[in-house]
């Protein structure tokens, strides 16, 4: 077993781009439900839609780098308007069923064939990438860790947006906005009889929550040059969900370390895994088989998570959405 | 996940196909070959006996295939993708003395629907006329079919909802043992297990894992006093924790349970499959002895009583953990029969039948408002006659989810306490 390519391999998921994008996603669901107390379990969809803004608007409307990006922002920010709409008012699994349930909408429609033309249905789009590229400052070469120029670069704009993000809510978190949310969360009714506008606030923050997935779900794609469908299914909010408890709700670091966390952990246990396979150590696993075992322990782990540390690694207690 | 990627890269695969295929001779695929996941399918009976040996080619989307008909008069062409094909049966190669009936199409037009499977009827001797379809005739079909669906969708959404009323716990995890049902039937059968036994088998292991899961998680769980939000998180832990146990050891593929395809039969002016209507019939009894023991016995007006208001109901005296212990091994029992039938609805049996599922079952569980057992019986039959008869209004098939999860949306904004539900319920 080759411990030392694991090792970098384990390594380089630490700062790759998908990490950036559940980073930034996970980030998300904190301003939703660690600070504001809604359970939004259509993650996935936000995340979709911003890919797919950005990419047909791309590709069917051959829209520049910006106005795409600013397209997929518009589009993720309608999206929460749309969702949030008839639920804010109701209870919280209300709003949990109905995210989840329009996810998937969202899925199916840029699955069906109908618009094969527009989404490229199941097979997905690709070659959108080119205009993002092509702001790429760095020369051709070889960068740390074996990257190229191409690497280089989606990773220095994925954790920078990541660093953005985490500023950003940092200050809003601590502005009077910010504490008007917290309140919401501890207690929705007393904050209504100070006469703050409960319902407003809980769309401003559904809105910003689902910008930072969309911006994501972009920075998900952009490395891969390609979008598929079944990329965002319910499973993809369930992991964001598990990195979001894993590092702490109501943090900042908490969903980026936690993200970090997940995909080192994901691939130490397959490199190992696939190590022990090979050398004949394991023979009542298959290779298949392992890659399904590591997501058996994800939901393990998720499960023990919400029991025994709710409040994940960086967490504290008293600020939990749930008391 | 690497089984739905390797999937996904093989329908990937089966989509550029034909596009190979329309330059060489097409292969001729057995009567049972399945290597794509679409197929044409049919029997061939006259007056009762098969016809074996007959031959039938499809031609279609750049593709051409055939097939001759087994002993017990069944054939499948498989194609490499949905679409519109032109099937011919060769008259040449029909036994002495059998001809197609009057007005038989020959060769006739086959388009895709919303399955992989599309069956076609030949009917054969003089003197038979088979009706056309029109658009009322399919309208009571899908209509029929809904309502099996609908039926076999509340079977699932009626222990959700007992759970939830009982227990306040929105359960992700339910999709899973509603395929733990149609799993454990088709492994039972495998190992050679009378088909009988293999249910009975199912239905009390799925018994058993509502009985496991209250006494070893979620009966410890309200007794630390976890609040309702992280028990849902839990819940989806355990449901993605299981989703995959159940890949582990069953694999990705798609299994079909015994006696899976059959002929529609006629009913009056219904044509129906013999499945479907087994499916309507089952489940509608279960349902209505679900209602009668809620409505009719003490164990019923209790469980009320704990749905009513727990505290209550244990200061009058009634062990709400044993209402709540029985109400999780019912629900269990209903989900995996909704399992064995949802096996025999798509058809087939694999390891994420339950979590496709899911959302279906939340929607009817919400549509009739929540915790309001006969509101999820509603709003599941409900959501099943929606999603069927999308097709006849021109939804493409492929959309056909979509339909009742907005609806689903729309009826929250409008009425958001459900149909069934009580407006305190909410907000």
């Amino acid at each position: 077993m080759d411990f030392a390519a694991i090792l970098s391999n384990a390594i380089g998921e630490l700062i790759s781009p998908t990490t950036a994008a559940y980073a930034l996603a996970a980030l998300g669901l904190a301003v939703h439900f660690g600070y504001s107390g809604l359970l939004n379990f259509g993650q996935a969809g936000f995340m979709a839609v911003g890919a797919y803004g950005f990419a047909v608007s791309t590709l069917t409307f051959n829209a520049p780098f910006f106005v795409a990006l600013l397209i997929a922002v518009v589009a993720a920010a309608l999206f929460a308007l749309i969702l949030g709409i008839p639920t804010l008012r109701l209870r919280a699994d209300y709003l949990a069923i109905v995210t989840i349930a329009a996810a998937e909408i969202v899925r199916y429609l840029v699955t069906t064939n109908g618009w094969t033309a527009v989404t490229g249905s199941a097979n997905g789009l690709a070659a959108f990438e080119g205009g993002f590229f092509e702001m790429n400052p760095f020369p051709p070469g070889s960068y740390p860790l074996g990257m190229n120029n191409r690497d280089f670069f989606i990773r220095i704009v994925g954790w920078a947006l990541v660093i953005v993000a985490g500023i950003l809510v940092w200050l809003l978190m601590r502005s009077p906005w910010g504490r008007v949310l917290k309140g919401i969360r501890e207690d929705e009714n007393a904050v209504r009889s100070l006469g703050k506008n409960v319902y407003a606030y809980k769309m401003q923050a559904l809105i910003i929550g689902g910008v930072l997935g969309a911006l994501a779900g972009m920075i998900f794609t952009l490395p891969r040059g390609a979008i598929q469908p079944a990329n965002y299914g319910t499973e993809l909010t369930f992991f964001l969900w598990t990195c979001l408890l894993l590092g702490g709700m109501a943090t900042v670091l908490g969903p980026v370390i936690g993200a970090m966390m997940f995909w080192v952990v994901l691939s130490l246990t397959q490199g190992v895994l696939s190590g022990l396979i090979e050398s004949g150590t394991i023979t009542w696993l298959t290779t298949i088989q392992a890659g399904q075992l590591r997501f058996i322990l994800v939901g393990v782990a998720l499960m023990l998570l919400m029991i025994f540390r709710p409040q994940g690694v960086f967490g504290n207690k008293k600020e939990l959405a749930f008391a | 996940m690497m089984g739905a990627v390797f999937a996904s890269v093989l329908v990937i695969l089966l989509a550029v196909a034909p596009a190979s295929q329309a330059t060489s001779p097409a292969p001729t695929p057995s009567p049972s070959a399945t290597s794509s996941p679409f197929s044409i399918s049919g029997f061939l009976r006259n007056a009762g006996a098969p016809l074996a040996d007959v031959k039938i080619s499809a031609t279609g989307q750049g593709f051409e295939g055939s097939a001759t008909s087994a002993a017990n008069g069944s054939w499948s062409i498989s194609v490499p993708q949905s679409g519109t094909y032109e099937i011919e049966l060769d008259e040449g190669t029909l036994p002495e003395g059998i001809k197609l009936a009057d007005g038989q199409e020959n060769p006739r037009q086959l388009t895709f629907g919303q399955t992989s499977n599309q069956t076609t009827i030949f009917a054969f001797g003089e003197g038979i006329v088979i009706q056309q379809g029109n658009f009322a005739q399919d309208l009571t079909n899908r209509l029929v079919a809904g309502l099996s669906f609908g039926l076999l969708l509340a079977l699932a959404s009626v222990g959700l909802s007992l759970i939830f009323g009982t227990t306040g716990l929105t359960n992700f995890a339910h999709g899973e043992m509603v395929t733990l049902g149609a799993v454990l039937v088709f492994v039972l059968n495998a190992v050679g297990a009378p088909f009988w036994l293999a249910i009975v088998v199912a239905l009390v292991g799925g018994g058993l894992v509502g009985f496991a899961q209250d006494t070893w998680l979620w009966k410890p769980l309200r007794r630390r006093g976890t609040a309702l939000v992280p028990m849902m998180i839990v819940s989806i832990g355990l449901a993605l924790a299981a989703r995959y146990v159940i890949q582990f050891y069953f694999g990705g593929a798609t299994e079909q349970l015994p006696g899976a395809q059959s002929a529609e039969i006629q009913l009056g002016p219904i044509s129906i499959s013999p499945n479907n209507l087994w499916s309507l019939i089952i489940s509608a009894i279960v349902i209505l002895i679900v209602g009668l023991v809620l409505m009719k016995t003490r164990l019923g007006k209790a469980t009320r009583a704990v749905a009513d208001n727990p505290a209550l109901a244990a200061a009058s005296g009634i062990d709400v953990d044993g209402v709540i212990r029985i109400v999780w091994v019912v629900g269990g029992v209903l989900a995996s029969l909704g399992g064995i039938l949802w096996a025999y609805y798509r058809p087939g049996v694999s390891f994420n039948m339950g979590s496709q599922i899911l959302l279906l079952i939340f929607a009817g569980v919400t549509l009739g408002g929540l915790g309001t057992v006969f509101g999820a019986l509603v709003g599941s039959v409900v959501v099943g006659v929606f999603t069927e008869l999308t097709t006849v209004f021109g939804v493409p098939a492929d959309l056909k989810y979509v339909i009742p999860l907005g609806v689903m949306i729309i009826v929250l904004l409008i009425r958001p306490q459900g149909i069934l539900g009580r407006r305190e319920r909410v907000g």
